[in-house]
């Protein structure tokens, strides 16, 4: 049951250490006491076995994105 | 942005540059270059993209010991359904894909059939919630998994803590992966030319953790993350290493993972467990390459509450799931595929597991038409 799946902060609760996030359109409760970044909703977390363990950073992503138009437009 | 690592479009026009390159790279080594992953999440990935047909003839990808309970050694397996055969006061919790996993005489599921009480938790936070609703029940949460799950126990553990419970504990077979991937590289009938690391370990201990697989072993390694064009980029990229002949540990997966992981995690799993050497299947004993509960949590820890002894433990007869985890042969390779063993009728943890090597082949990729 070795199962990451990315989701979309909707709702988080700093003091008792929560976040509502939502995965292909289901709606679940995930803790985020192993996350040290300040989360606010529309960030995008990795869960796994019911706790978030990393922040996603969409800027790294584009950029992922980006080096693949320019190899692909390498020729 | 996300679903855009996802687009069948770009995946295609990314198809025409990869399948060259790795037709290139098997004419330099007059065979396929042969690529290994080592995650339970990786091996779906690939099989439901349909990458390893694409590329079939250039690039094997092989997976290794990647799925924790298929690695799970027989011993700790008939150590878990010993306890509750024997203990059915207990609630045994537990993560649902250990149900089926046959020990040397039974399995979970034959011994809830019989009267243990087996509870099926998709975290750990829901079995000491439900222990916090029970009390008069004892629940011992069986902890399988890699470094991204031991955290998660670990956090169950100090919510039991503060909350004062004393009817909650953990049997610890929690496994880690650079070890058993040192062990894996020292074999000398190991033939990989490259290795995509496991993204979400790598995003608890940092891609430096891994800096040995290049430096010490000299096979090129890319942290790959899970969508389609992730692994294609990985895969790129560990075929750009190979072509020119170097050997280096790379971040594929930099939307997540950083060079020293996450240290919140790394922190409280350090504060939780203490290394210790255990055996894994296919592989045998592997030296500090499990985790075990501090001694000072003795009382949350049910290897300690609750000991069972169990006398010889013996994999399935015929089932290769030990040489299919050290990546010496394909799952079709094994004479019991979807012929004696099937996800229907599992005959070891590769096909029980969804994220077993044999269950995601036969899922995805295996056609009748092959046997």
């Amino acid at each position: 049951m070795c199962l990451g799946i990315p989701g979309k902060v909707v709702e988080v609760n700093q003091a008792e250490s929560w976040a509502i996030v939502e995965s292909f359109g289901v709606r679940k409760k995930v803790g985020i006491a192993l996350i040290d970044e300040d989360l606010v909703p529309g960030d995008y977390l990795m869960v796994h076995a019911g706790y978030a363990i990393g922040k996603i950073n969409l800027d790294d992503a584009q950029i992922s994105l980006e080096l693949w138009e320019e190899i692909l437009h390498a020729g | 942005m996300l679903d855009k690592l996802r687009d069948p479009e770009l995946g295609k026009r990314i198809l025409s540059k990869l399948a060259p390159l790795a037709q290139e790279v098997a004419g330099r080594l007059g065979r396929p270059a042969i690529l290994m992953e080592v995650c339970g999440t990786h091996t779906m990935a690939i099989a439901r993209s349909g990458l390893r047909s694409l590329l079939a003839g250039s690039l094997e990808l092989r997976s290794g010991p990647g799925c924790p309970v298929c690695v799970t050694g027989q011993g700790d397996i008939d150590r878990i359904i010993a306890l509750a055969a024997s203990r059915p006061d207990l609630v045994i919790g537990t993560f649902g894909d250990m149900l089926r996993v046959s020990g040397t005489n039974s399995s979970l599921e034959q011994e809830r059939a019989r009267g243990a009480q087996v509870e099926i938790f998709y975290s750990p936070a829901e079995a000491v919630t439900f222990a916090a609703g029970h009390p008069q029940n004892e629940v011992v949460f069986l902890g399988v998994g890699f470094e991204t799950t031991a955290p998660a126990v670990a956090l169950s553990v100090a919510v039991a803590r503060s909350r004062g419970l004393k009817n909650y504990s953990v049997l610890s077979v929690h496994k880690l992966v650079p070890p058993v991937l040192e062990n894996l590289l020292s074999d000398p009938e190991l033939k990989i030319d490259g290795l995509l690391l496991p993204g979400h370990v790598c995003t608890v201990t940092g891609r430096k953790a891994f800096d040995f697989v290049a430096n010490k072993f000299n096979v090129p390694a890319v942290v790959a993350g899970f969508e389609p064009i992730d692994l294609m980029e990985a895969i790129y990229l560990l075929l750009k290493q190979i072509v020119s002949g170097r050997a280096e540990t790379v971040n594929g997966y930099p939307r997540l993972v950083r060079e020293d992981g996450n240290n919140k995690a790394k922190e409280i799993m350090k504060e939780y467990f203490k290394p210790v050497n255990v055996y894994w299947r296919g592989f045998g004993m592997v030296p500090q390459s499990g985790l075990a509960l501090q001694e000072s949590l003795s009382f949350y820890d049910a290897a300690v509450r609750f000991p069972v002894e169990v006398s010889e433990s013996v994999p399935p007869k015929g089932c290769a799931c030990g040489d299919v985890l050290k990546g010496k042969i394909a799952s079709s390779d094994c004479p019991l595929f979807a012929r004696r063993c099937t996800p229907l009728q599992p005959v070891g943890p590769c096909m029980v597991s969804t994220e077993g090597a044999c269950a995601a082949y036969y899922q995805y990729e295996w056609s009748k038409a092959e046997v």
